[in-house]
């Protein structure tokens, strides 16, 4: 086990170096003209485009910027981001937390109702339950999030002013940012608690409905489709028939036994739905107008703001490839035969 | 090859649902076909997929007799958008799945058929694009390479072939071990003429079909590239732009809060449909590639 997880770690710097070399040596495709233009914040400074040019060596071989870069990364040093007007990794501080507050408020209700969903489907393959998840998964994966976002704000938002865009409303951010509120976390469904005050708690959560309702449908389906397939493969094994021949009840069936090693490929599928929950994030952020890490690089992509796309990309795919970690280890944990091969 | 064809036949046959799907894109084929014909472009028009204006009046308007699906801002009229917008559909997709195609089938090819310190290079690089989050990456070439359909298409490409490079190099190397590959070696043909003459030919079914099933996934994040502001410019005949357009005006008007609906349902609906054809049509067709549901 543990050799498995040391091999795994090992691995670990060889894909970073690569996926850093490779997010690096797009961002190398710019001239060195127009990288050169994102250190200069003057126009008066034009005429100095050559200085600037060497004096950053922008025209070094790629190793040798690619290095330098990765010691400013090292340093914690990304960039200033012209969107966000501060410095990458001031902004990462300040958006992040909102996207981790609507990402597990997303991933929570995919991962159950996505699990329950699929196995209800399997339980009652062709009956009516299936169909009905069939179509609520093939819909899913079918609806544009975007389309999906703007519909349910005309409605909850334009019709009933329920739930708003944004993360909090005005009173709540006179709260917030009036002083006398302490950020623990940055996430204010916990800070709101800590501080005492029910009613920014209640106002976050209203501004959390939509997108996370959103997220969680568009995102649901592949679970629903692999839990259900899977459940499926155990269901017609012989074990079962003999839990069923013995006579424990059709729960215990499903529940103790084949769900058990269904739940394979539902880990595998699990890291899936994070990326999945990711490219989301970037598109309802911006529907819902939410300030999270999502509506930023957005922005910046826009803007040739080079740094903060850089600094997002990093972080997900640090993210990413440290949720496949994870997953890997969760896999050989729950079936040992993965570590023997 | 008829084999395959006869078992897709019959697994359509088996769900109405997937014919459903065929049925739907038989629909968007035939709108995309006769674009000038549903929608005439304007005669003094410079570029087709450019959608005329009715003026230019800030708010939409309404569908009416005049505009059967309604105004977006700017007037830009919603009809002519859609039906024009299906052969942009098609086009992003077909060219996406074949670019992406042609790289996945080549890279998973020469790595499954060399195998050695080639398969190591290259399926490493595969893993490499892998380890980034898709829509990250298509971002950042968006960002690199400006906005655009060219771009997106691009983009879109890039983060699609590496699952098909694996999916070709696991075919290659069993195919690469059968008996007419030994009679193409012993007839003295070269490498090149026995990988793209003999193994790739008889491995390359299940990516064909997996690849152009992607069509509906291909198509939504385009659109959603779009809509961001990365694809089509304003405009265009381009579903996810058409949405994009219709941000500022969700809240409806005073009194009358789903004054704007057609600018959101109409397009959003036209994405859905076109995705939902081919992920029904995609449907039947797992079940026949996944060896395990047989």
């Amino acid at each position: 086990m543990t050799r498995f997880i040391l091999k795994r770690l090992a691995m670990l710097p060889l894909v970073l170096a690569g996926v850093t070399m490779l997010l690096f040596g797009l961002f190398q495709t710019l001239s060195p003209e127009m990288r050169a233009s994102l250190y200069i914040k003057d126009p008066r400074q034009l005429a100095a485009l050559e200085s600037v040019i060497s004096s950053y060596g922008l025209r070094d071989p790629f190793h040798k910027q690619y290095v330098r870069w990765l010691g400013r990364v090292a340093r914690g040093d990304l960039g200033y981001s012209e969107t966000a007007k501060m410095p990458v990794t001031q902004a990462v501080r300040a958006f992040f937390p909102a996207t981790v507050e609507l990402s597990v408020l997303s991933f929570v209700p995919i991962m159950l109702l996505g699990i329950w969903l699929g196995t209800l489907s399997a339980v009652h393959k062709d009956r009516f339950i299936d169909q009905l998840s069939r179509f609520i998964s093939i819909t899913g994966y079918s609806l544009p999030s975007f389309a999906l976002g703007l519909t349910l704000l005309m409605v909850f938002y334009g019709m009933f002013q329920l739930f708003p865009p944004g993360r909090i409303s005005l009173s709540s951010d006179l709260v917030v940012n009036g002083g006398g509120f302490a950020s623990y976390t940055g996430l204010i469904l916990l800070d709101s608690l800590l501080n005492g005050e029910p009613r920014v708690f209640v106002d976050a959560l209203a501004h959390l409905v939509l997108p996370a309702a959103t997220l969680t449908y568009v995102t649901m389906a592949l679970l629903v489709r692999v839990t259900r397939s899977s459940m499926l493969e155990e269901l017609g094994k012989d074990y079962v028939r003999t839990a069923r021949a013995k006579g424990l009840p059709e729960s215990a069936v499903v529940n103790g036994h084949a769900r058990r090693n269904a739940w394979i490929p539902v880990i595998t599928i699990a890291s899936i739905l994070f990326v999945q929950l990711l490219g989301g994030v970037l598109i309802t952020e911006t529907v819902f107008a939410y300030p999270g890490i999502g509506r930023w690089v957005a922005q910046a992509a826009l803007q040739l703001d080079v740094p903060a796309v850089m600094g997002v990309a990093l972080l997900t795919s640090t993210l990413f490839v440290l949720g496949n970690l994870a997953a890997d280890i969760l896999y050989s944990v729950v079936d040992p035969r993965i570590r023997y091969r | 090859m008829s084999a395959f064809l006869a078992d897709a036949w019959m697994a359509l046959r088996r769900k109405p649902l997937s014919l459903a799907g065929l049925g739907l894109l038989s629909f968007f084929a035939l709108v995309a076909a006769s674009a000038p014909v549903l929608a005439p472009p304007p005669p003094q028009a410079r570029d087709a997929y450019l959608i005329p204006q009715d003026g230019y009046s800030p708010d939409p308007l309404r569908p009416s007799a005049r505009h059967w699906f309604g105004t977006t801002e700017q007037q830009y009229d919603l009809y002519y958008g859609i039906v024009w917008g299906s052969r942009t559909a098609f086009d992003i997709g077909v060219k996406v799945v074949f670019v992406s195609l042609a790289v996945g089938v080549l890279v998973g090819g020469l790595a499954g058929f060399y195998g050695g310190w080639v398969d190591e290079l290259l399926m490493r690089l595969t893993d490499v694009v892998m380890a980034l989050p898709s829509i990250i990456l298509a971002v950042v070439i968006v960002t690199v390479r400006g906005p655009g359909l060219e771009n997106v298409v691009l983009a879109l490409a890039a983060v699609s072939w590496p699952s098909y490079a694996r999916l070709v190099r696991g075919d290659v190397l069993t195919v690469k071990e059968r008996e007419f590959v030994l009679a193409a070696r012993a007839l003295g043909a070269g490498d090149m003429r026995i990988l793209f003459g003999h193994v790739i030919p008889n491995s390359i079914y299940p990516v064909l079909v997996v690849a152009s099933l992607n069509t509906g996934a291909v198509v939504l994040s385009a659109a959603a590239l779009s809509f961001l502001g990365l694809g089509a410019p304003v405009g265009y005949a381009d579903w996810g732009q058409l949405i994009s357009m219709s941000r500022n005006w969700i809240l409806g008007a005073s009194g009358s809060p789903l004054a704007y609906w057609h600018t959101v349902v109409i397009p959003g609906t036209a994405i859905f449909l076109f995705v939902l054809g081919w992920n029904l049509l995609g449907d039947a067709f797992r079940d026949i590639l996944d060896p395990r549901q047989k």
